[in-house]
């Protein structure tokens, strides 16, 4: 039998199928495991601290996140202003 | 002092089998050498070492001031640089604090330890966490196996990030990866991961390769460290391992399997 798939061709091997399942999966976790990144919650203090300057803004109005599709990452920032909040700064 | 953990995220790929190998390796070497069950509650490393009768004291007394660490410490009765401390069989896992395993370790440096080899639980629980926790180098046991080699890529970011030399931004633990029970024949057929494949996926330096060997079972079935078995090939792969680990420069052994040749297979041997 072994000697006939040798001859004839066989199927994938399931060492080679084991690679490619363990390769998929450690890439996917390891970007899993950095999906929230440190350095979010400085940045978003910092934001804040800067749009504070201009408008009256309270921190939960500020999102801060960080996505991933496929090969590209997307920063996504977002900044609520409220109806009462004071009107920007004279340019 | 060096701290060696042996760790693998999955259960039964080998971890007590190699700690006492390894650990009895160093002391054959000479050097004073301790061996920690870090497995609470469901200690073993007695037995494969062949001291679970003279279990008097535990780690978690030794950790609740119920006994001192001279007390605990139990001689082996293979190697005489070699000191093996038993975990607790029932205490709880809580008993485990940073503050104490840290205590025990600064107290074996100062009684001259030369390697202390932290045998962790399997899982990343408290148990684990602790063993690794003080560790300078890192021994990560794999079996050729998916689960065992994904087991191995997490409890690799915890080093990284969980332990005292990550926390305070030292240099990092040494890893080391030890591929164990391999069959180079089911490599050559396809069939296993080789030990190429899997420091490929891991991406850490190789430090051995530990072939599967009905040896192992003989050595736990006596409680002698599988190194002691002379003649055999998992006895000489460990001491491999110990010289590779002291910086010795070993091919590696066990990892290649002969194909009967075409004609062997066709008309049975010559």
């Amino acid at each position: 039998m072994s000697l006939l798939t040798r001859l004839f061709g066989e199927k994938k091997k399931t060492a080679a199928i084991a690679k490619e399942r363990l390769q998929l999966i450690i890439a996917r976790e390891h970007i899993d495991g950095k999906s929230s990144p440190d350095f979010l919650p400085a940045l978003q203090k910092e934001l804040l601290g800067v749009i504070s300057k201009y408008v009256k803004i309270a921190p939960e109005d500020i999102k801060v996140q960080l996505e991933r599709q496929d090969n590209i990452e997307i920063l996504e920032v977002n900044i609520v202003l409220s109806e009462t909040a004071s009107p920007p700064a004279p340019q | 002092m060096r701290i060696v953990v042996v760790t693998s995220g999955k259960g039964g790929v080998g971890k007590t089998t190699t700690s006492a190998a390894f650990a009895s390796g160093l002391a054959l070497r000479g050097f004073k050498t301790a061996v920690i069950d870090f497995d609470v509650g469901l200690r073993n490393l007695d037995l494969i070492m062949g001291c679970e009768r003279r279990v008097v004291y535990d780690f978690v007394n030794v950790l609740q001031g119920d006994a001192k660490l001279t007390q605990a410490l139990i001689k082996d009765k293979h190697v005489d640089t070699l000191h093996i401390l038993p975990a607790s069989q029932t205490k709880d896992k809580d008993a485990l604090t940073e503050e104490g395993v840290e205590k025990v370790i600064k107290e074996l440096e100062t009684m001259g330890f030369d390697y202390v080899v932290c045998d962790s639980p399997a899982g990343i629980e408290r148990g684990a966490l602790m063993a690794l926790l003080f560790a300078d180098e890192a021994i990560v046991v794999t079996n050729p196996e998916v689960s065992s080699v994904r087991d191995s890529d997490r409890i690799l970011g915890i080093l990284q990030s969980k332990s005292r030399r990550a926390m305070e931004g030292r240099e990092p633990v040494k890893e080391h990866l030890l591929v164990t029970r391999y069959s180079a024949k089911r490599v050559e057929e396809g069939e296993m991961l080789s030990y190429k494949d899997i420091q490929e996926l891991l991406r850490i330096p190789l430090l051995g390769v530990i072939p599967e060997s009905d040896a192992v079972l003989q050595a736990s079935n006596q409680g002698v460290p599988a190194i002691h078995l002379k003649g055999t090939d998992v006895a000489e792969a460990y001491a491999d391992v110990v010289s590779r680990f002291l910086g010795e420069d070993k091919p590696l052994r066990f990892v290649s399997y002969e194909k009967p040749s075409l004609i062997k297979r066709l008309f049975g041997s010559t």
